[in-house]
C-alpha cells in the first residue's frame, strides 16, 4: 500500500538542516470560497444541462435532467478543483461530492416514497375506514363507503399465525444451533443461510402447490400464514441465533457452576440475557413479513368481505388489497389501495420504531441497525463485529447490569 | 454429540467417573449428577472417563429442540424437494425445451412452454437493477461511515439517523415500492425512456419499435427494483466498511492520505469480499422481486433486450400472473420456473456466503 504524501515534503537535501516552510494542504478545509466554486459548478451544470436537453435534444421529464445536470456537475466541480488546488484535493472533493450525491440518491427517492404514500392517503383515512369493509361497494356506491377493517383483520390474522407457527420453531432452532449443537448444526445453518434468500413468490407457490392444489383445502388465511411462515423462519432463526451468539460465555459457565440443568440455563439466564435482542430479531421478521404480497396473492387470494375465521375461505390482507385495488380502472377504487397502503406503511413503521425502542431504549443490545445488520453479516459470514458509536455496546457483556451502562454515560 | 463442532457451546454438565469402585455421588438438586474419585497413592496415568447424565427435563428439552431443529432443516428441504417432484411434469413435457422454449401455452393438445424470455427477462430486469443501485449503495454507505458528522448542529445524531433511515427503508412493503413506481417513477422516466431511444436508439439495447411506448419497460422495472435493493445494499456494505481496522485507517491518514485515499487505499481492499457479498445479497433479492415488477411490466413472450421497449417478462412476475390458470402442467410449469429461481438464488445466496469467507480467511 503505497499513499503519497499530500504536503509535499521538501526532502532533506544536503547536509545542514534547512527548516523548510510548507504551506499544508488541507483538502477538508472548505472555505467561503470553496462554498462558490461549489454554487458556481452546481450552476453551470444546470446551464449546460438546459442547454444541452432543453434546446438541442429534447428530453421531457425531469429524471432524466437531474441525471446529467448531476453528471455535469461532478465533471465540472473535478475540473474547477483541478485548477485551483492540487490533484490530492481536487480528488478529495471530488469524492466527497459524489458520496454526498450518492447519499441524496438514496434518501431522496425513498423520502418520495414515503412522502407519497403518506400524501396520498391521509385524506383518505377516517375512523369509517377502520370499521367499514368492502360489502355491498360498487361503481355507484358513493365514495367514502368502503373500509379496509376485513384487510387489517385478515393482516392481523395471518401474521399472527405466521409468527405462532414460524416464531417458536425459528428460536427453538436457533437455541439448538447455538446452546446443544450435534451432528446437524452445521447442516442447519448452512440451510438457513441459504434459505434466508428464498423468493417470496416460491414461498408462495410452494404453499398454493401443496395446500391448495394437492390437498384441496382452498384458499384460506392458514394457507397464507403458512407462506409466511416459510419466510419468517430462516430470518429468525437466524437473527436469534446471532444474538444468542453474542450472549457471554461466562454467563453460562456461571450458570453451570450453580449446578443449574441445561433447560435452566437457557430458560433463566441465555435467554433473558437476550431478552431485547430477541423481541427485535422477531420483530424485525415480523415486519418484513407482514408487507409481503406475493405469497399472499396465491394463498389467502383476497375478500371484500369480512372473513375473521383464517381457516376457512378467502380472506383480505392489506398488501394484497393494495395490490388488486390499484390495478382497477376507477378513482375510488385506487384511492381505497392508497388508503390500504398507508395502513400498511403505518404498521410496518410502527413495528419498526417499536422494536428500535426496545433494541435501543437501554443500550443493552446493539440497536436494530446494527442487529440487523449482524443478522445479515452472519450469513456474510462476518462474526465479530466492531463499530463506533453507541452501537458497539455487546448485547449482553458480563457483567450484564454495570459495564454496558459505564459505556453508555461516555 | 460430536465434540468440536461447536466452539461455543452450551452447559455441559458432565459427570466425572474414575476407574475403580467407590465412587461418591454429589447430587445437586438431584438434577445432575457429578461422580468423581480421585486415584489414591501413586499416580498411575489412566485416561477418566467423562459420561454425561442427563435429568429428564434436559433430555426433554434437548429433545424438543432438537426436534425443532430438524424439523426447521427438513422443512426447508422439502420445499427444494416439493419443487423439485412437482416440476417433474413440466420437465417430462417440455424436455430440455423447457429452457429454449419462450411462449407460455400449457393448455390444449400441445402444450408448448418455456422459461427462456422469463429468465432473460429476470436477468435483465436484476441486470439494471444492480447497475442502479450498486453505485448509489456503495456511494451512500460510504457517505455514512467517512463522511456524515456523527452530530449535527450540536444535537442531531445525523449518522445513527441516517443508518436507521436505511434499515427501515430496507422494510417497507415491495407493494409500497410497486404504488410508487407505478404511479410516479413510471412517468417520471418516460422523458428519460425516449431520450434514450431517441439518440442513443442505435445501441441495441435502446433500440425501440416504430410505433414505441414508452411505459411498462424493462427499464422502469430495473431502475424501481433497483431503487428497492438499495437499502439492503447499502446497510451491509456500511456494515462492511466500519470494520475497516481503525489502526491501518488512523496510519493513512497520518501519512496525510486525504479522504480518497483512505477509501481508496484501506477501505476498499479490506472490505473487497464483504462488498461483493453485500451486492450478490442485493441480487439474490432483486431477481426474487415479484410484485414491483409485476405491477410494471405488462407479460410479453418474446425474449428481447430492448429495455426501452414497453412489454417484458421475469420468474417472478409470470408465477404472479399465471398462477391459477393453466391446468396440472400449468402450475407444474410454474413450479419449474419457481425452482429455476429458486435454484439462481440459492447458489448466489452460498457462493456470497463463501466469496466472504474466503476474503476473510485469505486477505
Amino acid at each position: 500500500m503505497t499513499l503519497e504524501m499530500t504536503s509535499g515534503v521538501g526532502g532533506a537535501a544536503g547536509e545542514s538542516f534547512v527548516p523548510v516552510k510548507i504551506k499544508p494542504i488541507r483538502p477538508r478545509e472548505f472555505k467561503r470560497s470553496d462554498i462558490i466554486v461549489l454554487g458556481a459548478a452546481g450552476l453551470a451544470a444546470y446551464c449546460i444541462t438546459w442547454i444541452l436537453f432543453d434546446q438541442l435534444t429534447l428530453l421531457s421529464g425531469q429524471l432524466g435532467f437531474v441525471l446529467f445536470c448531476v453528471g455535469f456537475f461532478l465533471g465540472l466541480y473535478w475540473v474547477v478543483n483541478r485548477q485551483l488546488f492540487t490533484r490530492q484535493v481536487a480528488v478529495d472533493r471530488f469524492v466527497a461530492a459524489l458520496m454526498t450525491l450518492g447519499a441524496l440518491a438514496m434518501f431522496i427517492p425513498l423520502l418520495l416514497l414515503v412522502v407519497f404514500v403518506v400524501a396520498r392517503g391521509w385524506n383518505l383515512l377516517s375512523a369509517h375506514v377502520f370499521v367499514a369493509t368492502q360489502k355491498g361497494v360498487s361503481e355507484l356506491s358513493p365514495v367514502g363507503k368502503a373500509g379496509v377493517a376485513h384487510a387489517i383483520v385478515g393482516t392481523l390474522e395471518q401474521v399472527g399465525l405466521a409468527a405462532l407457527i414460524g416464531v417458536p420453531a425459528a428460536v427453538l432452532t436457533a437455541i439448538f444451533i447455538n446452546e446443544i449443537g450435534g451432528r446437524f448444526t452445521r447442516t442447519i445453518r448452512v440451510v438457513v443461510t441459504a434459505m434466508s434468500g428464498t423468493p417470496a413468490i416460491v414461498a408462495g407457490i410452494f404453499i398454493y402447490a401443496i395446500w391448495i392444489a394437492t390437498f384441496h383445502q382452498g384458499y384460506s388465511g392458514f394457507a397464507g400464514a403458512l407462506a409466511l411462515a416459510v419466510l419468517l423462519l430462516p430470518t429468525v432463526t437466524r437473527g436469534t441465533e446471532e444474538v444468542l451468539k453474542v450472549v457471554h460465555q461466562d454467563l453460562r459457565e456461571a450458570s453451570i457452576a450453580l449446578a443449574a440443568p441445561e433447560w435452566r440455563t437457557v430458560w433463566s439466564v441465555v435467554l433473558p440475557t437476550a431478552r431485547s435482542g430477541l423481541v427485535t430479531s422477531v420483530l424485525l421478521g415480523v415486519a418484513v413479513s407482514i408487507g409481503e404480497t406475493a405469497p399472499l396473492l396465491m394463498t389467502v387470494f383476497g375478500n371484500k368481505l369480512m372473513n375473521s375465521n383464517p381457516f376457512n375461505g378467502p380472506q383480505a390482507a392489506l398488501p394484497l388489497m393494495a395490490y388488486q385495488q390499484i390495478k382497477l380502472p376507477l378513482q375510488a377504487d385506487i384511492d381505497l389501495g392508497y388508503t390500504a397502503a398507508l395502513v400498511l406503511f403505518l404498521l410496518v413503521f410502527t413495528l419498526f420504531i417499536v422494536a428500535r425502542l426496545l433494541a435501543g431504549g437501554r443500550r443493552r443490545t446493539p440497536g436494530f441497525a446494527a442487529l440487523r445488520s449482524r443478522i445479515v453479516n452472519s450469513s456474510l459470514g462476518a462474526t465479530e463485529i466492531e463499530q463506533d458509536g453507541f452501537a458497539d455496546t455487546p448485547i449482553a457483556s458480563y457483567p450484564p447490569s454495570t459495564s454496558t451502562d459505564e459505556r453508555d454515560q461516555r | 454429540m460430536s465434540a468440536g463442532s461447536l466452539p461455543t457451546s452450551g452447559p455441559r454438565p458432565v459427570m466425572v467417573t474414575s476407574r475403580g469402585g467407590g465412587a461418591e455421588n454429589l447430587r445437586h438438586e438431584g438434577k445432575m449428577s457429578i461422580s468423581v474419585k480421585e486415584t489414591s497413592g501413586a499416580a498411575v496415568a489412566k485416561p477418566l472417563l467423562i459420561s454425561t447424565r442427563r435429568s429428564p427435563q434436559d433430555r426433554l428439552f434437548r429433545g424438543v429442540s432438537r426436534t425443532a431443529g430438524l424439523t426447521t432443516l427438513l422443512i426447508l428441504v422439502l420445499i427444494g424437494l416439493f419443487l423439485a417432484l412437482q416440476s417433474r411434469l413440466a420437465f417430462q413435457t417440455m424436455g430440455w425445451a423447457f429452457f429454449t422454449n419462450t411462449g407460455w401455452v400449457t393448455t390444449g393438445p400441445h402444450p408448448q412452454f418455456g422459461v427462456l424470455s422469463a429468465l432473460t427477462g429476470t436477468l435483465i430486469i436484476s441486470g439494471i437493477a444492480m447497475f442502479v443501485a450498486v453505485p448509489v449503495a456503495l456511494a451512500c454507505a460510504l457517505f455514512i461511515n467517512e463522511f456524515a458528522p456523527r452530530q449535527v448542529l450540536g444535537f442531531f445524531p445525523l449518522k445513527n439517523f441516517l443508518t436507521a433511515m436505511v434499515d427501515l427503508m430496507a422494510a417497507v412493503p415491495s407493494i409500497i415500492f410497486g404504488m410508487w413506481g407505478f404511479f410516479v417513477l413510471q412517468p417520471s422516466m418516460k422523458g428519460l425512456s425516449r431520450w434514450l431511444s431517441d439518440y442513443l436508439g442505435f445501441i441495441p439495447f435502446f433500440k425501440t419499435s416504430d410505433t414505441p411506448i414508452y411505459t411498462s419497460s424493462f427499464l422502469i422495472a430495473g431502475t424501481l427494483v433497483g431503487i428497492m435493493v438499495m437499502p439492503i445494499v447499502t446497510s451491509l456494505s456500511r456494515e462492511v466498511f466500519s470494520l475497516t481496522p481503525v489502526a491501518e485507517r488512523e496510519g493513512a491518514m497520518s501519512l496525510g492520505a486525504s479522504r480518497a485515499r483512505v477509501i481508496r487505499d484501506v477501505v476498499f481492499p479490506f472490505s473487497k469480499g464483504g462488498m461483493v457479498g453485500a451486492i450478490m445479497l442485493g441480487l439474490g433479492r432483486a431477481l426474487g422481486e415479484a410484485i414491483a415488477v409485476a405491477i410494471i411490466i405488462s407479460l410479453t413472450f418474446q425474449p428481447s433486450i430492448h429495455v426501452t421497449q414497453a412489454g417484458g417478462n421475469s420468474i417472478a412476475a409470470l408465477i404472479a400472473f399465471r398462477f391459477g390458470s393453466g391446468g396440472p402442467i400449468g402450475l407444474s410449469g410454474l413450479l419449474a420456473a419457481g425452482l429455476v429461481l429458486f435454484v439462481i438464488t440459492l447458489a448466489i445466496n452460498l457462493v456470497a456466503a463463501r466469496i466472504v469467507n474466503r476474503s476473510k480467511m485469505g486477505g
